[in-house]
């Protein structure tokens, strides 16, 4: 790593493009660091990315290189190269547990974009109208973000879908032995797409869980976004005569592009990060996703590090796509 | 901007409505942990509750261990919270203080690298700690190996959360006025003075935020522990949660006691500091 010889702090502020004051094009081309300075900047940088780059890069890359094999994960000697074979076993020995997987994934995915999502948004752009009591509502829908997944999986169990105590069925007066829905155990279609595969009531009931918890996390992204749109843009649209509707559809919605692309991709992430509220609960049947193929691989014995590798390698190709998306979104404007 | 009335009344009945929904599985949680198992299971949850006692938590602590586990998880947070601040403010500071030919790209990497999925990098990960020795320290490292160390666990979190943190800092620190070095430079500081004593101090608020919220998913953290630990005993809290739910019969009651315990820190800190926890989360999301 090569350090540039000037010391000019990044002078670009994004918002508000500056004219170059005089004396100041350019990079200055004498020097103020001295070695030891130099030296200092470089370690600086060095420890900690060496730490990121081992534990997360080379595993990203390593996830690739790994599923084109078959290996047990014990010895080295018992790792062959097995070129595009654990692919193709998942489109045919092992269909069934990826297709599964992928539409669970899918699931939450189109859950939280249609439900999640557009409500956090609209409570945000509700509370932005400093509305009495708005810092108490906000609390209220942030506080199942500062929960761990694992335990609001615990919580939503033993408190919400417990068949014999839980709230629903105490609700619905189906707590009686015999008459009792059991809300993470029925693996059956509540949407069917194909006699094999759909979306089961059990899964869909996590999902419920999973929205509890996204709704606020969208809603504070959002209303820090409101918060930096002018609201003359707002006060012109009314006095024009748009309606509610109008103003949002085609004044703040746009504004509010950046925020929009950081919780698009947000919450494409957590569709395929869930794993937490899926593994605490035992991973009841017809709740597969891509990350609990991934880990049940882990361990030797029946696990195949090479298959493993090969799920992994589904969820990284997903992800690279959403995190170039927000890269561009992040950066762009900076690169020259 | 004002609202006429009648819509704000609406608004109202709907944020109400809602929030009272949002509360029922917490407010489910504390009034089913007090109440035991026997007497729920028979009278339903709503019912009124003839004995109130703390036997379920008690019940919840021995059964999960929970002494061993929280001291577990502070050997575990502190460090990794502290590591992780550490090490991305460095980077943030040399990216956005000092142009030199990576320093974008470096950022992106940061970036991304916080992005990926925790499960999409876990096999070679393993193979990785599984092979890199570690002398036998009682506690810090029971195993051997990076893998089910208390170290193993402090690196992965530091390496990934400081992908996060490192993003919102140098966007932080980017909007310090650049005379700052300037001047520091003129008056001979080093680099490390300018660091500590100059950027620090001002990125105070940011790094407030961060920890907050670094501390809250990092206690939270479930999978990285699960998948790299294999002693039960030396599992954070959050992880071993898992302990208290049998195959066959589960006491929802001391389930839901369990679960408040360990949610219990994290709500209190949340409520004490509510504006940090959202502050730093808006600082991620929006652009710098």
């Amino acid at each position: 790593m090569s350090l540039d010889e000037s010391v000019t702090a990044t002078d670009h502020d994004v918002t508000t493009p500056v004219t170059p004051r005089e004396g100041e094009e350019g990079r200055r081309s004498h020097s103020l660091l001295t070695g030891s300075d130099r030296r200092t900047l470089t370690l600086m940088t060095a420890v900690p990315s060496f730490l990121h780059i081992a534990l997360v890069w080379i595993p990203a890359i390593g996830t690739f290189i790994l599923s084109f094999t078959n290996w047990n994960g014990v010895r080295w000697s018992s790792l062959k190269w097995v070129g595009f074979r654990n692919y193709e076993q998942l489109f045919t020995v092992f269909e069934k547990d990826l297709y599964e997987s992928l539409f669970n994934n899918l699931w939450v995915m189109v859950a939280l974009f249609a439900i999640g999502t557009p409500m956090g948004m609209l409570i945000a752009y509700i509370l932005d109208r400093n509305l009495k009591g708005s810092a108490i509502y906000q609390s209220i829908f942030y506080t199942p973000v500062v929960l761990s997944l694992a335990v609001v999986g615990f919580i939503w169990r033993s408190v919400m879908y417990s068949p014999g105590q839980g709230i629903l069925n105490s609700v619905l007066g189906r707590t009686d032995p015999g008459n009792q829905i059991d809300w993470l155990g029925n693996p059956d279609f509540l949407i069917p797409i194909t006699s094999e595969y759909g979306l089961s009531k059990n899964f869909m009931a996590l999902i419920a869980a999973m929205i509890w918890v996204h709704v606020g996390y969208v809603m504070v992204l959002y209303l820090a976004g409101l918060k930096s749109v002018d609201p003359n843009l707002r006060e012109a649209a009314a006095i024009d005569g748009a309606n509610e509707w109008q103003v949002f559809r085609q004044v703040i919605f746009p504004a509010m592009r950046p925020v929009n692309i950081v919780i698009m991709v947000i919450t494409v992430i957590t569709s395929l990060r869930v794993f937490d509220i899926i593994d605490v609960l035992n991973n009841p049947i017809g709740t597969d996703v891509l990350s609990i193929l991934v880990t049940d691989n882990i361990l030797g014995e029946s696990g195949n590090v090479g298959r493993g590798s090969a799920y992994g390698v589904m969820l990284l190709l997903v992800c690279f796509a959403f995190a170039i998306i927000y890269l561009r979104n992040a950066f762009g404007e900076e690169d020259q | 901007m004002t609202v006429k009335r009648w819509p704000r009344v609406l608004a109202h009945v709907f944020l109400i409505a809602l929030a009272v929904l949002w509360l029922v599985p917490l407010v489910g949680m504390v009034f089913t942990s007090f109440r035991p198992y026997a007497e729920t299971s028979i009278d339903g949850f709503f019912s009124w509750p003839d004995s109130m006692s703390l036997d379920n938590f008690r019940n919840a602590w021995d059964r999960g261990e929970m002494g061993q586990h929280f001291i577990v998880t502070i050997a575990l947070v502190v460090p990794a919270v502290a590591l992780t601040l550490l090490f991305s403010s460095m980077v943030a500071f040399a990216v956005s203080r000092f142009s030199w030919r990576f320093n974008i790209a470096l950022l992106m990497l940061f970036t991304a690298g916080n992005l990926l999925p925790p499960q999409a990098i876990i096999q070679p990960l393993f193979q990785i700690y599984l092979r890199i020795p570690l002398p036998e320290i009682p506690f810090i490292s029971n195993s051997g190996e990076l893998r089910g160390s208390l170290i193993g666990l402090i690196l992965i979190n530091t390496a990934f959360q400081s992908g996060f943190c490192t993003f919102v800092l140098a966007n932080y620190m980017k909007t310090l006025p650049k005379e700052l070095n300037e001047a520091a430079m003129v008056d001979g500081a080093s680099v490390w003075r300018q660091y500590w004593q100059i950027v620090m101090p001002l990125t105070r608020p940011a790094l407030a935020a961060l920890a907050t919220l670094e501390f809250a998913w990092i206690y939270n953290d479930y999978f990285w522990a699960v998948a790299l630990i294999q002693q039960g005993d030396d599992l954070p809290i959050t992880s071993s949660l898992r302990n208290l739910s049998g195959e066959f019969f589960t006491d929802e009651n001391v389930v839901a006691a369990g679960s408040l315990i360990v949610v219990l820190p994290t709500l209190i800190i949340y409520l004490i500091l509510r504006r940090q926890f959202i502050g730093g989360l808006s600082l991620g999301g929006t652009k710098g």
